[in-house]
């Protein structure tokens, strides 16, 4: 017999002293929350799910709520575990390049933390507002990934509750650390569907004492991907080597160098020398760096977002098929490693788009990568597969079924049904 | 020894009769002095004779032991080049040994993407000297790179001296080709970064053969840095030389390396190799800058600029490759060197956050000096990552057993200061055991969750990395009597 919402309502107040009814706003992807909680702790949270195991609630982890549309809608949501009230950063061990942080701090409040001894979190924050655990469970990455990595690469500790209760922890707070499982890599990119992230530790970069910017622009397709691929395979060590390839018009590569002064004007000159035949602008950074090609064009309804891997040497076989597909794709991100991101204009027609995303695919796959739908309107994510071919699907549902075997965390947003 | 129970042996003999149909005669190996040669790995204080080995040469052989393993619940354990430092390849009497020695080639190298696909026992070094034409190398570099294989690095998340600036092993590898404890074959990941899905690839990478077996391996290539410097530095003592490693960090300068050894250690070193480190210095520092020249030269005379400031007695620095290397042969000849001044040897492997380093070198001399023990310090100081070398006589009775307290009271002291009881050498038998001390039996509990994901009967090297199986399909913390695995006789409790 199912228990009343009071009942519920009760339980969870005596595991977290914030807990409400859910209020209009409180959706995942348009699936209405019936509870948000908003734990403290771990040890709320902890409580909260051990709660909402005993209803059996289905529970969608909430950073700042600012990618709650990526992904797939969920199947269905009982229970928002709102980490906004786990917003400190912990401890900040400059001198072992080391910060721990609660997951519901800003990305933003993280660097700002760190700045002062000169140190940031070499995340390059896409979304505007974002969570830490939001940016760990989308794995979210920016012109910056080309040198030192994305998320997976400087996460070296974990806090996580399962959706049991049960609080656990991996990795630790030294960058070399190989005792045990690896789960800072699994969780991340998981999009809440393994266990609630609540603590995070980073390992840090010292800030560079100058950088610079180099753009050029052309609609040469061909001069694009060569200049790009000059840079990528040269010894200047660019901190990102950017495209932007808007869906007609000419395209721009964009190089960000970091370093000394005297190195970064040495390494400039030397970047600037391989861009033979282009006007080369120098100094600040081109208007559209770091940004998702989405952004910016919000008219209140969403653009189809994203995210298209390929290998590096393939960059421009991927510009030539963005500009041969029926809609229209504006696409922007790291040449330097394969990863960029497309936008295709909200109001397009479903169809269309989901037979542009099967042609990119197509296109991406024969060049060892995939194309992901991050985001979409209500419509497209109807008729568009989000997710693709998913080798190693089977593994990962068993892997799903080991730490959620009820299916209760963020059921249905994740690959294969997951 | 335990005696194989009846069922593992007709099961031991129906994996036999799969290898044999499916493998190359001279690639079964049952003659019982030829098992014996594959006994233990690089730790060898730990020996069990396999109860057999294979040596395949494609994935789908590996699939086929596999399948039969799984067929028969019989245990397996993946072996590179036995180079491994924990134990993590040390057979299993009633099991399958997997040696991938005949899987070393090399099947491409792409450098305008970046890639290069192998096989995983490939060395390596040979990843570094194929790609070398093309200006491009392979950054992990154990020091057993020479002999070490890639599959072995991926299983145990190998680090190295660069590690510091380049990370380690699994910030290298994009998709393994992975045979799964049930002999199924996947791809994780891909030639591009971010394969959607779970980041399994993330938790097999370091997961010291306990998920599968890695049969091929897509990992990046480092464009060549366009200049190298390396710089010697002598210093009276420890501290000095561990005050000028933070000095260096906190001036935000990343070195490629920072290397330190003390004064015992430099004495072996010298004895061995004669590589001419400053006479009668305290402590000796390795600093390797790379990258673009023009900032090399900056961080260059940063870096003797803070060594001076430290009290730095010498200060040498070299930039052509022979020089370098020369350099290099002190600091990477160390572990043997110290042969020459003590008949035995324990080498540890804790980490301690970087700025703990003068304290926890103080407190191992307090040890040393206590017990009477001798330990000669190597290690990567950038990283925190400490290689104490535990001196002993085993002639002497009781030797051994003082020199394992010291070596155990120094991974206290690691997790004290919140480090980690291993940074790259790996679990493997030897510190399961101690695995305790860093976890609670909840993390163990979830990390185990993924083990039973993968390898629900626990086949894969069971007896590594975790001190207790966890039995799978059921709920943690309501089991009763003896583990089912242990009644069988695949599993251990260490």
């Amino acid at each position: 017999m199912p228990t009343s919402v009071s009942t519920v309502l009760d339980d969870l107040a005596g595991a977290c002293p914030r807990v409400m009814a859910a209020e209009p706003g409180d959706h995942v992807d348009g699936v209405p929350a019936r509870f948000v909680a908003y734990p403290t702790s771990n040890s709320e949270v902890s409580a909260v799910l051990t709660v909402a195991t005993s209803h059996d609630l289905r529970v969608v982890t909430r950073g700042r709520g600012t990618k709650s549309t990526w992904g797939r809608p969920p199947h269905g949501v009982d229970l928002i575990v709102d980490l906004s009230a786990m917003d400190r950063v912990l401890d900040h061990a400059a001198g072992d390049l080391v910060v721990v942080v609660q997951a519901g701090t800003a990305l933003t409040d993280v660097q700002r933390s760190v700045a002062s001894a000169r140190q940031r979190l070499a995340v390059d924050g896409g979304v505007a507002g974002a969570s830490i655990g939001g940016t760990i469970a989308t794995a979210t990455s920016g012109p910056r990934r080309a040198v030192v990595g994305t998320v997976r690469d400087l996460l070296i500790g974990v806090s996580l509750v399962r959706v049991d209760g049960t609080v656990a922890k991996a990795g630790g707070r030294v960058v070399k650390n190989v005792a045990g499982y690896d789960l800072c890599k699994l969780v991340t990119g998981s999009y809440g569907t393994l266990a609630v992230i609540t603590e995070a530790i980073f390992r840090l970069h010292p800030m560079a004492t100058d950088a610079r910017y180099l753009t050029v622009t052309t609609d040469d397709r061909t001069a694009l991907a060569a200049a790009a691929h000059s840079v990528i395979g040269s010894q200047v060590v660019a901190s990102g080597v950017e495209i932007d390839w808007p869906a007609d018009g000419p395209g721009a590569v964009g190089v960000l160098l970091e370093g000394t002064v005297a190195g970064v004007e040495n390494r400039t000159a030397a970047t600037a020398a391989m861009m033979t035949g282009f006007a080369v602008k120098t100094l600040l950074a081109p208007d559209w760096w770091g940004a998702y090609p989405w952004a910016g064009a919000d008219d209140g309804h969403r653009a189809t977002a994203l995210k298209v891997t390929f290998r590096i040497g393939a960059l421009g076989e991927v510009l030539r098929a963005a500009r041969a597909l029926e809609v229209p794709l504006h696409l922007r991100g790291s040449a330097a490693v394969g990863v960029v991101y497309g936008a295709i204009p909200s109001g397009t027609d479903p169809q269309a788009v989901a037979r542009a995303v099967q042609r990119l695919r197509e296109v991406a796959a024969s060049n060892g990568g995939s194309v992901v739908v991050l985001d979409a309107a209500a419509e497209v994510k109807a008729v568009v597969d989000s997710w693709g071919p998913i080798p190693a699907l089977d593994l990962m549902r068993r892997v799903k079924a080991q730490f959620d075997p009820t299916g209760r965390l963020a059921p249905g947003r994740f690959v294969g049904g997951i | 020894m335990r005696r194989m129970t009846d069922l593992q042996r007709r099961g031991l003999g129906e994996v036999t009769a799969t290898a044999r149909a499916v493998l190359a005669p001279d690639a079964v190996i049952t003659d019982p002095a030829r098992l014996a040669t594959y006994d233990c790995d690089g730790l060898t204080h730990y020996r069990v004779t396999p109860g057999l080995v294979v040596l395949p040469e494609t994935t789908e052989q590996v699939a086929a032991v596999v399948a039969a393993c799984a067929a028969h619940r019989v245990p397996f354990v993946a072996r590179g080049s036995g180079t491994g430092l924990s134990g993590g390849a040390l057979p299993h009497a009633d099991g399958v040994l997997i040696a991938l020695s005949r899987m070393r080639r090399v099947m491409q190298i792409r450098p305008d993407d970046q890639r290069a696909v192998v096989q995983p026992g490939v060395i390596n070094l040979q990843v570094t000297r194929d790609a070398a034409p093309h200006g491009y190398y392979f950054a992990p570099d154990p020091s057993s790179q020479q002999i070490c294989s890639v599959g072995g690095n991926v299983a145990e998340n190998s680090g190295g001296a660069h590690c510091l600036k380049y990370g380690f092993t699994t910030n290298h590898v994009l998709a393994v080709d992975l045979v799964t404890p049930a002999g199924d074959v996947v791809t994780l990941g891909g030639d591009a970064p971010d394969a959607p899905g779970y980041d399994l690839l993330g938790a097999v990478v370091g997961s010291e053969g306990t998920l599968g077996v890695a049969t091929s391996v897509t990992v990046r290539l480092v464009r060549a840095p366009e200049r190298v410097v390396t710089v010697l530095v002598g210093f009276a003592s420890t501290d000095d030389a561990g005050a000028a490693t933070s000095s260096i960090i906190a001036a935000g300068i990343l070195p490629a390396a920072i290397e330190l050894m003390d004064s015992l250690a430099v004495e072996a070193a010298e004895a061995a190799t004669s590589c001419h480190y400053p006479a009668g210095a305290g402590a000796v520092l390795v600093v390797e800058l790379d990258g673009p020249s023009a900032e090399v030269e900056f961080e260059h005379a940063e870096v003797e600029r803070l060594c001076r400031a430290h009290r730095a007695s010498e200060i040498r620095a070299a930039s052509d490759p022979v020089e370098r290397a020369l350099i290099w042969k002190g600091r990477k000849s160390a572990f043997a060197a110290v042969g020459r001044i003590s008949p035995d040897y324990l080498v540890q492997d804790g980490v301690i956050p970087r700025t703990s380093l003068p304290r926890v070198l103080r407190t191992i001399a307090e040890l040393s000096a206590a017990s009477g023990v001798r330990v000669a310090n190597v290690f990567h100081a950038g990283d925190g990552n400490l290689h104490p070398l535990v001196l002993f006589d085993d002639d002497i009775p009781g030797a051994a057993g003082a020199a394992a307290t010291v070596s155990g009271a120094i991974l206290d002291i690691c997790l004290a200061e919140g480090g980690s009881i291993t940074g790259e050498h790996g679990v493997g038998v030897d510190k399961a055991a101690y695995m305790p001390r860093m976890f609670t039996p909840d993390d163990l509990d979830t990390m185990q969750m993924v083990r039973c994901a993968f390898d629900p009967f626990g086949i894969s090297n069971p007896g590594k990395v975790f001190p207790t199986p966890r039995l799978c399909g059921e709920a943690p913390g309501h089991r009763k009597g003896a583990h089912p695995l242990q009644d069988a006789g695949l599993a251990e409790v260490f």
